[in-house]
């Protein structure tokens, strides 16, 4: 069932069923890694060059081999599928149409990494989606292939639990502290780093967070090999990805490329163009956190993390936002601002603020009550907030105003008014308000 | 009306319970029960939690407020939910929030006074390919039209 790029999502019908599942030879890669010891898994998994597709990028292989070998405490895995970054709705596709695919996955991280129990985090709203992904652990218990059983059914004596938990809407418990902080039953404020999870995660034990897409991949990886998945797409960030396409493209969806695979073949070749045959003003390349690309700056860009970074922004969740010559950027950029204000925890003064004060300038800028300097204050703002907080959800909101800024800086002048003009006060003489207009304008 | 669980929801609770380590972290699957059992999450029922949790009120409350979808007041039997986030903004989520807004004549994280609706203006869902996109409760509606709004509303307003 593994042909490249279908890899993640392989075009079988009804996979999602664990007899089909199995039938295209499903759970076999777990008995391909048991035959290894756990390093040769993890030499495995690095050889691939798997990199962590919940955003960050970072190597799989690596982050791994930071867990402490031994079996003297328990240790955890938590997968995350809180997918809430605005823009990314690809994880949601594996809860879907390859559950059984993610299980396995579970199951060879954790004989890798000794864990013998694993939390499925998937976001609150997702309700079917959480319904689809407990269904198929059931099956998975009822065919005894996770659980105790599965040391009959495979043979050896590693044996994963798995249970599927479900969120209740908060963006900030993707971010993979405040995730463990749910998990573990606590308000899901971000923890600080160190200690990292790898030495204090869960219940204070060792615990490994990886994406549900990252994960997904792994059995992918043993059916055709670290050295076939490694020679797919871009050399630095390796492998088939899941590319969600939304905004103003004409068919939307979620399609399995390779990396480093032309952001313009993905748009027009495989999203059939722009509505209305427009022009692209802008894209966001992986989820609303990314700083944006020009439309006329997209030719000839690939789309893989390294090739991103060359140009100053990332791969991120590789949800590709596409918006048309006539999108208003100061008002996407507002509502951008809008939200990370309203998802910012509110731990750390630089982002409880400072995502406040950027909600504030970008609404004074949407609705022309904004100077030219304002824009310069927006910016400064965004800077303070960058890299001086816990969590990296303050970068994630001062990426793309600072982003939006630098590329479209016309576009927020030409909705300022004139710096300061004298006329100005004849206007607030001629039209001061009466006490009556006051009181009503102000409940 | 007493608040209290049902023995066989206890049991249930404490099969949640022991799928983790810790028995605390259980609670955010026994406010989806308490939340589904009762409609919300009223002072009551967040003491009943803290009960059959061993958690004081002050904890249940803490992690109750903290996520959006746990409500704290009474909302429509049809929560409607709309997503204004950015791909869902490109392609007219906006105007399906004015029209339900204006058809309903209630704003934002409210209901109407017979209980059946409430509106509440949602980020990201998670549906940007099938933007723009509603929910009405626990139901996913994706590219919708002003058109389905108004038929899912009527349909859901004799029921
Ligand atoms: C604010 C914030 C939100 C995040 N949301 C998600 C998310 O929804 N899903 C996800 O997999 N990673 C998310 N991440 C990244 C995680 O912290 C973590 O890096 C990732 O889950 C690790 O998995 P990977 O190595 O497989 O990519 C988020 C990070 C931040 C800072
Ligand atoms: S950066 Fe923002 S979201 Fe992250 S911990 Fe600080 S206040 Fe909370
Ligand atoms: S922006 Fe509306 S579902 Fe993602």
């Amino acid at each position: 069932m593994y042909t490249a790029p279908h890899l993640v999502l392989p075009k079988v019908d009804n996979l999602r069923d664990i007899n089909v599942y199995m039938a295209n030879g499903g759970y076999e890669q777990y008995k391909k890694a048991i035959r290894m010891t756990s390093d040769e898994v993890i030499d495995t998994v690095k050889r691939s060059g798997l990199r962590g597709r919940g955003g960050a990028c970072f190597p799989t292989g690596l982050k791994w081999s930071f867990m402490p070998k031994g079996n003297d405490k328990p240790k955890y895995l938590a997968i995350n599928g809180d997918e809430s970054e605005p823009g990314s709705f690809k994880d949601r596709q594996i809860f879907e149409y390859n559950p059984h695919q993610l299980i396995e996955g579970i199951m060879i991280a954790g004989y890798a990494m000794g864990i013998a129990k694993a939390f499925i985090y998937i976001r609150g709203e997702y309700h079917a989606w959480v319904s689809m992904m407990e269904k198929a652990v059931q099956e998975a218990y009822d065919k005894g292939v996770i659980g105790e059983r599965m040391k009959t059914t495979f043979g050896g004596d590693y044996a994963i639990d798995i249970v599927v938990h479900k969120g209740a809407g908060a963006y900030i418990c993707g971010e993979e502290t405040s995730l463990m902080n749910s998990l573990e039953g606590d308000r899901a404020y971000p923890r600080f780093k160190p200690p990292f999870p790898a030495n204090k995660g869960l219940w204070g034990m060792p615990t490994t967070i990886n994406n549900v897409e990252t994960i997904a991949t792994v059995p992918a990886i043993f059916a055709i090999g670290a050295e076939a998945y490694a020679s797919i797409g871009a050399p630095g960030h390796t492998g088939t990805i899941l590319f969600g396409i939304s905004g103003h493209v004409n068919k939307p969806q979620v399609i399995e490329l390779p990396t480093g695979t032309p952001l313009t073949e993905i748009i027009y070749d495989h999203c059939g163009g722009v509505p209305g045959g427009k022009r692209i003003k802008a894209i966001i390349p992986g989820g609303s956190s990314m700083p944006p690309l020009r439309g006329d700056e997209i030719d000839g860009v690939l789309m893989d993390e390294e090739s991103l970074k060359k140009l100053g922004t990332h791969i991120g969740t590789a949800g590709i936002m596409v918006m048309d010559e006539d999108t208003d950027i100061v008002k996407v950029t507002l509502r951008i601002a809008r939200f990370y204000h309203h998802e910012s925890c509110g731990q750390c003064t630089p982002c409880r603020e400072g995502c406040g004060w950027m909600e504030k300038v970008l609404h004074r800028l949407d609705h022309g009550e904004a100077t030219s300097s304002d824009i310069d204050l927006l910016y400064n703002v965004a800077s303070n907030i960058e890299g001086n907080t816990i969590c990296a959800l303050g970068d994630a909101a001062a990426w793309p105003v600072k982003g939006f800024i630098e590329k479209f800086r016309d576009e927020f002048e030409a909705r300022c008014k004139p710096e300061r003009s004298f006329i100005s006060l004849n206007v607030v003489h001629g039209r001061r308000n009466t006490a009556s207009t006051l009181v009503s304008t102000t409940v | 009306m007493s608040i209290s669980f049902t023995a066989e929801e206890l049991r249930k609770i404490d099969e949640l319970k022991s799928r983790y380590p810790d028995s605390k972290a259980a609670i955010m699957p026994v406010l989806w029960m308490a939340q589904h059992k009762w409609g919300w999450l009223s002072e009551d029922v967040m003491r009943h939690v803290g009960d059959v949790m061993n958690l004081p009120y002050a904890h249940v409350k803490g992690v109750a407020t903290f996520y959006t979808m746990y409500f704290k007041k009474p909302m429509g039997r049809h929560h409607v939910q709309v997503c204004t986030n950015v791909s869902c903004m490109l392609r007219g989520g906006e105007k399906l929030l004015d029209h339900v807004t204006q058809r309903l004549g209630i704003g934002n994280n409210e209901a109407t006074a017979d209980g059946l609706f409430s509106i509440e203006e949602v980020e990201c869902m998670g549906a940007c390919g099938g933007a723009p996109m509603i929910a009405i409760n626990e139901t996913f509606y994706e590219n919708a039209t002003i058109e389905e709004l108004d038929r899912l509303l009527s349909a859901a307003s004799v029921s």
